[in-house]
């Protein structure tokens, strides 16, 4: 029996190792075939964010599945939530699918990961939600179709500085995920700019990714008394945050950034969540264009049972359109005519706004919609616009 | 750093830590009962545990079963899923050496969490709300939800049926003899194998107990939930000295206790957190490497 | 000084086979360099880091038989200190948005050797901190206590925002991508614990495997035994954890998180937790297979839909694999054995005479 297992196993090794040394040339980008990477966690943590992007991709790839004449394929890859895997299937994603552009992933972190072997590679990438300036500073190859953390900070600030008019802020970050604590220093600089006063945070909380009991550092919280908690984490442990503020008596309201928007952030929270607040990127009661209705009319005729459409779906969708326009433009599948072309993207109507891409490859969005969470559904609650 | 508190708050930690603290205890227990009759570490309790959370789960919010009946399900389930792991994992390794059979449980442990993020999805399943367990009494300036009382009484309520079995039935009489010496035990009649069985049957049991409670307290049902929890319970039991009962209840307190007070008084160091559970095991095993209540174990050369 | 010459020698001629058989390795990496495409290279790459790690690991666990999971806290020293000293000077501030690099480092910066070997010295520097109150304790306490240690290690490095950014990470970490650096520093490893196993320090180890008791009785300083093997074991993983970060590119707490551990248990279970060739063979296995593995996460296109190949079960089956080989194949692949010249000659007669076997018997002889 112990013969044969290690004669498999090196068998196994052997052909792998072949067939990995073979494989890659095999497939050739001048086909009928026009290959785009999907690069999504869709396992681990954050496999619910990365599902709902990779809906939105699928929606426009089926409404326009041609380009150029080709057909064009889209290559998922699962990232896991986990950074090394990240690098491994961008890598794979370029070297063994040849895919001609990327769009992906979910979360700021992960698209980071990726960020220097697209660079390296020269192939395009559009990051979908990822809100963290560093994906796209300093890379000529990575865009974005979404709004930044520095942008949502400051959205979140002004809404809790002028809406709601508080002047002491408690603070609750993730401290092992760049996303939670860039936006919440993001958020500070803008609310002790608004309030003029630079001990306005009054107490900070931090816990860790899969965390489960806050009650220690809310209990800190309630006796500093804030009129606003900021609580900008993932939806899993943001849920049950806000259950067990409700619990200890804290009654002032608690808000949020886009990674809350999300069912199951509803369904753990429960009643708990109703008049939470979060800012996100898209709302489908109101879409601000043609291409949004278009949108919103094809999502629902899909999913006729669901109740509302996450935001990052309709950048999923804008992210493939998008890149589809750039292809165009460039007149070929070659990835460095596609980057060209998305650098020079204006005045491109997605479902989400009208996008332009600046020096930095950023969309130039200066607008995010506000929800709250009413009768245990995301409701619209108000436009931001920051003109700068 | 320290932070200076009123009473009101200082009172609303120790209700906190209490009912951490009891919750590891409950968990600690099963860990300390394997290990007091096998001398292993399951390193797959803390997935058990979270097994017995999705069981739950399934019962009442995905087969509409009244909240009783899943609750009894998800304890015979989970006690048969513990006895099951032991059958097929770890007695065909009985005569192995040591290293094997730890091997095997951190294999368990990694295929429970796999097949469970593959069957399940990495999404958090929302446990169906209690409110007559969560909703909150206001007391002074205290807010306590009934589950905080529920669970230390649970805990203390089953650790002393358990002490019972132990200590007055004949059940308990073959695992201490097991534990004190397995092969004079075998020697002497006692039915190793249904011995062993039973006190997985037991521990696996007393985590699902955990798991319940612990979900109504914290309603997130996540395939790696059990992980955390899983460790700082294995510390907690051997804190308290690792093959007795009462040492893993003292275990968990203290580490329950121990968690939301340094929170309480050192908030700037909240994400050192998790540091705590491991530094104070680290103390104890090289000051009182047996555990505080434990018995001093003699390697017979 | 001839004596000397002379035994190099005869000791190259007795071994000729091996030397042979280095030169085509060496040759293979060489080609490989040239003509193999990045996503192979990065895979080989990895594959060869995971040998070093696992062939340290294999140190303590195999040969000395402590069992020690800490492995990915010493990776993370060395990783981390690649990535602080070797990311250039100007690109440090944008990195370290949140807060500031600590002034003392902040304008170092080191070539990629020095901070390699820096690392394993660090890394070796908190293992003797460790080790001093850890390998007195019991088997499985070790276990627990190292494991301890190496989130403790995490968690450090997640809250000290100006020495590691914190949970921010480190990107831009200059990259290698040639195969020399991973498998020429894996071949020294190799022969490092080789000659290590066949000298009286690994004698050491394996009679403290044996049984501790007789060992002592027998001479052997049991704690200095276990403590050479764990610092030099140290040494090798954080050297690991730095070609780690510089083939990566990025480095963050929650990549040395326990369950990092796991894989090279996984590895040297496979490959014989007594056998350097054995964890050789079984990281490349397992690198290379997880990845030939992937296919089952997608959704397999036989003309029916089959709900089972979805993100998720690639790593059921590689569990499962790993449970038969620990219910099984508890030896591992190769067991306490070498992959020698004499190993390989006896599984070819062994096979050729089991053929002839087959003929002779098939042609109505008799059975033996």
């Amino acid at each position: 029996m112990k013969k044969s297992l290690s004669l498999l196993l090196c068998l196994a090794l052997v052909a792998t190792m072949t067939a990995g040394c073979s494989g890659s040339s095999t497939s050739s980008d001048n086909s009928d075939v026009i290959k785009v990477g999907v690069f999504e966690p869709l396992t681990g943590a954050n496999a619910s964010g990365g599902e709902l992007e990779l809906e939105g991709v699928q929606l426009a790839n089926k409404l326009r599945p041609e380009v150029l004449g080709k057909k064009v394929e889209l290559v998922v890859a699962d990232n896991k939530s986990d950074k090394a895997e990240a690098t491994t299937a961008a890598a794979r994603l370029i070297e063994k699918d040849k895919v001609c552009a990327i769009l992906g992933s979910w979360g700021s972190s992960l698209s980071m990961a990726a960020g220097d072997i697209v660079k390296s590679n020269k192939i395009p990438a559009i990051a979908l939600s990822a809100t963290n300036p560093q994906v796209t500073l300093g890379n000529d190859y990575y865009f974005r179709v979404c709004f930044l953390d520095p942008f949502q900070g400051t959205v979140m600030a002004n809404y809790a500085y002028k809406t709601l008019g508080a002047k002491k802020v408690a603070i609750v970050q993730e401290v092992s995920n760049d996303y939670s604590v860039g936006l919440a220093k993001f958020f500070t600089d803008a609310f002790a700019k608004l309030s003029g006063d630079s001990n306005a945070i009054v107490s900070t909380g931090n816990y860790n990714t899969g965390d489960q009991d806050f009650n220690g550092i809310l209990t800190n919280i309630k006796a500093t008394n804030p009129d606003v908690i900021f609580a900008p984490g993932n939806y899993t442990e943001s849920a049950l945050l806000i259950k067990q503020a409700r619990a200890l008596g804290i009654t002032c309201p608690i808000i949020g950034g886009d990674t809350w928007e999300t069912n199951e952030f509803i369904t753990v929270g429960g009643a708990d969540v109703e008049g939470a607040v979060m800012s996100t990127f898209f709302d489908d009661t109101n879409p601000p264009t043609e291409a949004g209705k278009t949108f919103v009319a094809e999502y629902k005729k899909l999913y006729p049972d669901r109740q509302n459409i996450p935001a990052v779906t309709a950048l999923g969708y804008d992210g493939y359109m998008m890149l589809m326009d750039a292809i165009e433009r460039a007149g070929s599948a070659d990835p460095q005519a596609i980057r060209d072309a998305l650098a020079t993207t204006t005045n491109f109507e997605g479902a989400t706004g009208v996008i332009t891409i600046n020096a930095n490859g950023d969309a130039e969005k200066n607008s995010a919609i506000v929800k709250v969470v009413k009768d245990g559904k995301f409701t619209y609650l108000d436009t931001v616009t920051i003109t700068q | 750093m320290v932070v200076g508190m009123t009473l009101s708050t200082f009172l609303q930690q120790l209700i906190n830590g209490l009912s951490l603290g009891s919750l590891y205890a409950l968990i600690a227990i099963g860990y300390t009962m394997v290990y007091g009759i096998l001398k292993l570490i399951n390193f797959a309790h803390g997935d058990i545990f979270m097994m017995a959370a999705y069981f739950a789960y399934f019962g009442i919010s995905v087969f509409f079963l009244p909240w009783y009946v899943t609750f009894i399900i998800t304890i015979i389930l989970t006690m048969l899923l513990g006895a099951g792991i032991e059958r097929m994992a770890y007695r065909p390794l009985r005569e192995a050496p040591k290293t094997s059979l730890l091997i095997s449980a951190i294999g368990v442990s990694f295929l429970l969490e796999n097949l469970a993020t593959y069957l399940f999805s990495g999404k958090p399943q929302a446990f169906p709300e209690f409110p007559a367990m969560t909703t909150p009494i206001f007391v002074g300036g205290l807010s306590i939800q009934p589950v905080s009382i529920v669970i230390p009484i649970v805990a203390f309520f089953l650790m002393t049926v358990l002490l019972f079995i132990i200590n007055k039935t004949k059940v308990g009489m073959a695992m201490r003899a097991v534990s004190v010496d397995y092969d004079t035990a075998k020697l002497m009649g006692i039915k190793i194998d249904n011995v062993i069985s039973s006190t997985f049957a037991i521990g696996s049991g007393l985590a699902a107990v955990g798991a319940l409670l612990w979900c109504m307290k914290y309603p997130s049902v996540l395939p790696l939930m059990g992980v955390v929890p899983g460790l700082k319970c294995f510390i907690a039991a051997v804190i308290g000295g690792i093959g007795n009962v009462k040492g893993a209840v003292l275990g968990g307190l203290i580490l329950g206790f121990s968690e939301v007070l340094m929170v309480a008084f050192f908030p700037s160091l909240t994400g050192y957190r998790d540091a705590v559970a491991f530094i104070i095991l680290i103390i104890i095993l090289l000051f009182l490497p047996n555990g505080i209540l434990g018995k001093k174990q003699v390697e017979k050369v | 000084m001839k004596n000397t010459q002379n035994s190099l020698g005869a000791y190259l001629k007795k071994h000729w086979k091996t030397v042979v058989f280095l030169v085509v390795v060496l040759i293979g990496i060489g080609i490989a360099d040239q003509f193999v495409n990045s996503f192979m290279r990065r895979l080989l790459n990895l594959s060869a880091i995971y040998t070093i790690v696992a062939l340290s690991m294999n140190l303590v666990n195999g040969f000395t038989g402590q069992f020690s999971l800490g492995q990915a806290g010493f990776m993370a020293i060395g990783a981390y200190t690649v990535a602080i000293f070797t990311v250039p000077v100007g690109l440090r501030s944008t990195i370290f948005y949140l807060a500031p690099m600590a002034p003392f480092l902040a304008n170092i910066q080191l070539p990629f050797v020095v901070a390699l070997i820096l690392g394993g010295f660090l890394s070796a520097g908190v293992a003797f901190l460790i080790g001093s109150p850890c390998l007195r304790l019991r088997g499985d306490y070790l276990a627990i206590a190292t494991l301890g240690f190496s989130e403790i290690i995490r968690i450090i490095f997640t809250n000290t925002q100006t020495i590691t950014n914190g949970a921010l990470g480190i990107k831009s970490i200059p990259t290698i991508s040639s195969l020399w650096w991973t498998f020429g520093i894996a071949l020294i490893v190799i022969i490092a614990c080789f000659l290590l196993i066949n000298s009286s320090y690994g004698r050491a180890f394996k009679s403290v495997r044996e049984d501790e008791i007789a060992a002592e009785a027998m001479g052997v300083g049991l704690f200095k035994t276990k403590m050479t093997s764990f610092l030099i074991s140290a040494f090798f993983t954080g050297i690991g954890g730095g070609l780690y970060a510089a083939l990566l590119g990025t480095v963050d707490p929650k990549q040395f998180y326990f369950t990092l551990t796991y894989n090279f248990l996984l590895i040297i279970v496979l490959g014989g937790m007594g056998s350097i060739s054995g964890t050789i063979i079984a990281s490349f296995v397992v690198t290379l297979g997880q990845e030939a593995l992937r296919f089952l996460d997608e959704p397999m296109a036989f003309g029916l839909d089959l709900p089972i190949f979805r993100p998720g079960l690639r790593m059921v089956v590689f569990s499962f694999l790993l449970m038969v080989v620990v219910l099984f194949y508890r030896k591992g692949l190769m067991g306490t054995n070498e992959l020698t010249w004499n190993f390989i000659a006896n599984k070819f007669r062994s096979i050729k005479s089991r053929f002839t076997k087959k003929a002779a018997s098939a042609q109505g002889g008799d059975s033996k």
